[in-house]
């Protein structure tokens, strides 16, 4: 694999007096995908969250591409509401409750991004968000509010909505969290097919299965920072940090299914 | 007690009841629109987390909404100018404080339109490299509109029954007129009791029709 998409360097994020983020560093190669698992409150979503700069890093480095932004320290100014703006445009999100917007229709939803960021004309527009909706399954919602859809249907809009943007990443928040069983693999189908395509992505997940099938790199998070990182086959069979360990013994049966259970 | 009720005088005086009428729907207006205005500017600078801005905002706010209109009008048309060294006519006064009043009202309304957007919507929207100001004009305040029209609603018609305070510093709305011909003719009971019928005239349909777009609006939802 060809050099890193994503670098983050020492980074560090406290709310108040909560210190989520430790000292986060880890590369994610072009064209990899990266599942973080962890605990709730291990700092996976704020991780996320500032590696697309929605939440604002108190010190280290993020660079997603050809784009590079500092925080803290030597450089203590806050990056321009146009900086940040055009770095988030080439790093997808997708959240875990959807964040359609609920007044636009499904193709506008899609739309929205080429037409009011990237001043892409109307038509083409058009064109470019039906081409994606029926990439996800569902060019025949085009014309359908979100409120009509169920939670898989919102989610694979939210998925077309971040790649109109044509991002260079994805970042997906627990996107099957919210989600009914029987609708999470409508949704795991679909950012399995993007893994396939070559995106680079970074999916903070409870599905150790999924992730274990589709990552090529696991980190694990535990207190606010990624204390084993490996492949699948490394991190989740033979873990080494006891963590790891006691956060997959959870996942007994599944291990189980792969042979050798750690501990 | 005996009264004979005599309503028949009244039709001399309706032009002069029409004047006032007039007066009253042009200060309702006008003030509304002048007030907006000020409402919107006001709240949607209240959602910077600057203290500077915050702090002169929310003073001006509350000190109109927690002094009685009849007070804010009295001071602003006979102790304001004494503080300024100017005269200002008694229908300017009016104007400035009905609007001011008003505004404070809307500018709360605004923002807690605006506020009650979820924080997803604010995240989607950035995630997909909108600006601060398209966040605003393309997410939010589509939504958030919605939100603010019933309420902007109620406000705008206690605002048409509040002109009539302005009658205290001789402006000559539909309340004012009403005291003169009572002043001429002796017959309060019959004068009030017309006056008080044409404001309901006025409003009972406004009620109706604000009460049809909050059903259309919570249909839409």
């Amino acid at each position: 694999m060809s050099a890193a998409m994503i670098e983050v360097t020492d980074l560090h994020k406290s709310f108040g007096a909560l210190e989520v983020l430790k000292g986060i560093a880890f590369e994610v190669p072009r064209g990899a995908v990266v599942a973080l698992l962890g605990p709730s409150g291990s700092g996976k979503s704020t991780l996320l969250r500032c590696i697309n700069l929605l939440e604002t890093p108190d010190r280290g480095e993020v660079r997603v591409g050809a784009r590079h932004i500092a925080f803290g320290g030597t450089k203590p100014r806050l990056p321009s509401d146009r900086e940040l703006a055009a770095f988030r445009a080439q790093t997808g999100m997708v959240f875990q409750h959807f964040n359609l917007f609920p007044h636009m229709t499904v193709l506008g939803n899609v739309m929205e991004g080429p037409v009011t960021v990237s001043r892409m004309a109307k038509p083409e527009a058009e064109r470019l968000a039906r081409a994606l909706l029926d990439k996800v399954g569902l060019l025949d919602k085009a014309s359908s509010y979100p409120q009509h859809l169920s939670g898989g249907q919102r989610q694979r809009v939210a998925i077309a909505r971040a790649l109109a943007m044509n991002p260079e990443v994805v970042l997906f928040d627990e996107v099957t969290s919210a989600l009914d069983p029987e609708l999470v693999g409508e949704v795991l189908a679909v950012i399995q097919q993007l893994a396939e395509e070559g995106m680079t992505m970074v999916i903070v997940t409870h599905e150790v299965a999924f992730a274990h099938e589709v990552a090529d790199l696991v980190g694990f998070m535990s207190g606010g920072q990624i204390v084993e990182m490996g492949p699948p086959s490394q991190v989740l069979e033979h873990p080494e940090n006891p963590r790891t360990r006691a956060f997959l013994e959870r996942f007994h049966s599944f291990i189980g299914s792969y042979g050798q259970r750690p501990g | 007690m005996h009264y004979s009720w005599d309503f028949g005088f009244l039709w001399q005086y309706r032009t002069f009841i029409a004047i006032g009428l007039g007066y009253t729907v042009l200060y309702a207006l006008g003030t509304i629109l002048v007030g907006l205005i000020i409402g919107f500017a006001v709240g949607i600078a209240r959602l910077a987390r600057s203290p500077v801005i915050n702090t002169p905002l929310i003073l001006y706010i509350e000190l109109f909404r927690c002094t009685p209109l009849l007070v804010q009008l009295i001071w602003f048309y006979y102790a304001f100018p004494v503080i300024v060294g100017l005269d200002i006519p008694a229908h300017i006064a009016a104007g400035m404080t009905l609007s001011l009043y008003t505004g404070a009202f809307y500018a709360e309304i605004i923002r807690g339109g605006v506020t009650s957007i979820e924080r997803g919507q604010w995240d989607a929207a950035r995630a997909i490299g909108m600006r601060r100001g398209q966040v605003m004009r393309r997410v939010i305040l589509p939504q958030a509109i919605k939100r603010m029209v019933p309420p902007f609603m109620n406000q705008s018609i206690t605002q048409l029954k509040n002109t009539s305070l302005v009658s205290t510093i001789a402006v000559s709305d539909l309340l004012y007129q009403g005291e003169i011909i009572t002043a001429t003719t002796y017959r309060p009971l019959e004068v009030y009791t017309a006056i008080a019928i044409i404001y309901f005239g006025v409003l009972f349909p406004l009620t109706l029709l604000a009460q049809a777009v909050e059903r259309r609006l919570a249909l839409s939802d």
